[in-house]
């Protein structure tokens, strides 16, 4: 059998992984600059040539793709209170492997439409109401959206009593009703718009990203990087078929601007006397903290941990992390080399981890109560999870990997923040978790077992 | 016809679980859509699940006795919300000791609450209320279980 090729267009990089799918082997990684502004093929070539150079010529049989180039898949949501599904209609555009730059709740104003015309999205979710409850709002914002300049994809997934109606109101548009992502009140519903997402991102999105060249040379499969990631998580953590996956586990991708949180696990409470607030949880939930990264999100994380913080774990001076904070947000290509550098990105990576994950999992509140001592818990308890799988170049290329990944975990000093105790820590060494995202939708079992081989155990035992 | 929502908790740091279920099967019989938000709820849930449910009414129960500093607002924060005129209902041991009744009603009612019941009330009163509040003809009630 033939290698297959796996390809992720990222911003950046086009990172390439061949595959030996039945001997379940990593036959080969490279990367090349990005080139969606000429012809998108030739970062493709490049990274090809890069691959080649280790594995010697390869004559691939099946090639297939993820994309978060030229911006990835942009995405706005919309919902009624901000807490139920204004917030449902952002999980399920981040579930589908969006980028979602904005959710809006109650109704639109001319100042939001003017936004969102320079935003520019890529599709946009209209939801608001449970099912027979509020129509006043979602109805409001279709005609709103009916006035967009372009033909923006926009799907309808708020109270199905009134998804017609939206659906006349944005007449001669493109519309997709979907079910309600909140059927009744606190109960999450997001599969069937993220899979509605995941086919306008297939079937429209794809051509006006210039990725149609390249789609001659794929046999199938375009999806947001994401969206692929998220897939490979999944299918590490369940198991396909007969072979057992390793359970439930926290991801983290630490990026140059941004850094994505996952977790595919139930995070329920430990107990019977805690009480649940807030909207029901997805099992596979992506959280995107926007304002943390490395380069460009570099503030973010000072402002998010403070500089007391990370002069604390860097050893160096506050006033000297002020200055490298500075520069390294105006230096967004830089690579450390000096010491003082390596201090300061390991600091930074230990933060960014620690907000990110914090962010991502749920927490727990203690009350008195006239009836005694009483739990609430909101969001997801991830205290229990056995597994925390760090990727992104930040992170894997990092010297002390595992060292910053431990921030990810259960802290003494915020007890409140349910993050997992007792973890052991994995490393996505190459870079592979997208592309075995890729490879499961037709290799399921191969791309498990390469997981499974790959990424190195690490961290502290039970 | 539709049926008529109710948006029903326990508020506070309130944490009696029984009773409210209760609740939920005597409305849910009474041929209402109930909405049961459970035990400590604030009046902030209150109001965001009534947007999201166009519901008809809220119906505050408290057990614990400190239901008169937990209610305080709530008709305020529903006007600012834009649930202008929701039916509000409070029911339950609402104050502190053994107060006089109407004194009780009296204050609650001041604070924008539409019924006040005290402790005790058969849910078949408030169902006859709610009937009567909300305008549903005769051939619509049911018969309380």
């Amino acid at each position: 059998m033939k290698p297959v090729l796996l390809v992720d267009f990222g911003s950046t990089n086009t990172k390439a992984t061949a595959v030996d799918v039945e001997n379940c082997e990593i036959l080969g990684t490279a990367a090349a600059y990005t080139t969606v502004e000429t012809d998108i093929n030739n970062g493709l070539h490049d990274a090809i040539q890069i691959l080649e150079k280790t594995t010697g010529h390869l004559e691939f049989g099946e090639t297939y793709a993820c994309s978060s180039a030229a911006g990835g898949l942009k995405m706005i949501s919309c919902g009624l209170v901000p807490e139920l599904t204004a917030q449902a209609s952002r999980e399920a555009s981040l579930g589908a492997g969006a980028k979602v730059w904005k959710t809006y709740s109650f109704q639109l104003t001319k100042g939001d439409m003017k936004e969102i015309e320079e935003y520019h999205p890529d599709i946009i979710l209209l939801t608001g109401g449970t099912d027979g409850g509020n129509t006043d709002c979602i109805l409001y914002n279709a005609k709103m959206l009916a006035g967009l300049s372009y033909d923006c994809p926009v799907v309808i997934a708020g109270n199905r009593c009134c998804a017609d109606d939206c659906q006349e109101i944005l007449a001669g548009r493109t519309t997709y009703i979907c079910e309600n992502v909140m059927p009744r009140l606190g109960e999450l519903n997001i599969e069937p718009t993220q899979k509605q997402i995941r086919e306008i991102f297939l079937n429209r999105i794809v051509q006006g990203k210039g990725l149609t060249q390249a789609m001659d040379l794929m046999s199938g499969i375009i999806m947001p990087t994401p969206s692929a990631m998220l897939t490979a998580m999944e299918l590490l953590s369940d198991g396909w078929d007969e072979i057992p996956g390793i359970g439930e586990l926290v991801g983290v991708d630490l990026g140059g601007a941004t850094t994505d949180v996952y977790s595919v696990a139930e995070g329920s409470p430990a107990n019977t006397m805690t009480v649940i607030k807030g909207l029901q949880e997805p099992y596979t939930k992506r959280t995107v903290e926007g304002d943390i990264g490395m380069r460009y999100s570099v503030r973010g994380i000072m402002e998010a941990a403070g500089d007391r913080k990370l002069a604390k774990i860097a050893g160096l001076a506050r006033n000297k992390v002020n200055e490298l904070v500075d520069y390294l947000e105006h230096h967004t290509d830089y690579i450390p080399d000096s010491e003082e550098m390596e201090k300061m990105d390991y600091a930074l990576a230990c933060a960014a981890v620690e907000t990110a994950v914090a962010r991502h999992a749920g927490s727990l509140e203690q009350v008195y109560t006239p009836s005694g001592l009483t739990f609430v818990q909101s969001g997801k308890d991830l205290r229990r999870v056995k597994y925390v799988v760090v990727t992104g170049g930040a992170l894997i290329h990092a010297k002390h990997t595992e060292e910053i990944a431990k921030y990810a975990l259960f802290d003494e000093s915020s007890p409140a923040s349910l993050r997992p105790e007792k973890a052991e820590i994995l490393v996505d060494r190459k870079y592979i978790l997208a592309a075995m995202g890729l490879l499961s939708k037709q290799y399921p079992q191969a791309a498990l077992e390469i997981m499974k081989k790959e990424i190195a155990y690490y961290g502290h035992k039970e | 016809m539709d049926k008529k929502k109710l948006v029903i908790g326990v508020i506070g740091a309130d944490v009696h679980a029984v009773g409210i279920s209760i609740l939920e099967h005597a409305f849910t019989g009474a041929g209402f859509e109930v909405i049961n938000l459970g035990v400590m709820v604030s009046q902030e849930e209150y109001i965001s699940a009534a947007i999201e449910t166009n519901a008809d009414g809220i119906m505050v129960s408290s057990l614990y006795g400190h239901g008169e500093l937990d209610c305080r607002g709530l008709r305020d924060k529903c006007d600012e919300a834009g649930l202008k005129g929701i039916l509000l209902y409070v029911g339950g041991n609402i104050v502190v000791g053994k107060q006089p009744f109407d004194e009780v009603e009296r204050r609650f009612k001041a604070m924008g609450f539409d019924r006040v019941f005290g402790p005790g009330t058969a849910p078949e009163t408030t169902i006859a209320a709610l009937y009567e509040d909300l305008g549903i003809p005769e051939e619509d009630q049911q018969a309380a279980e």
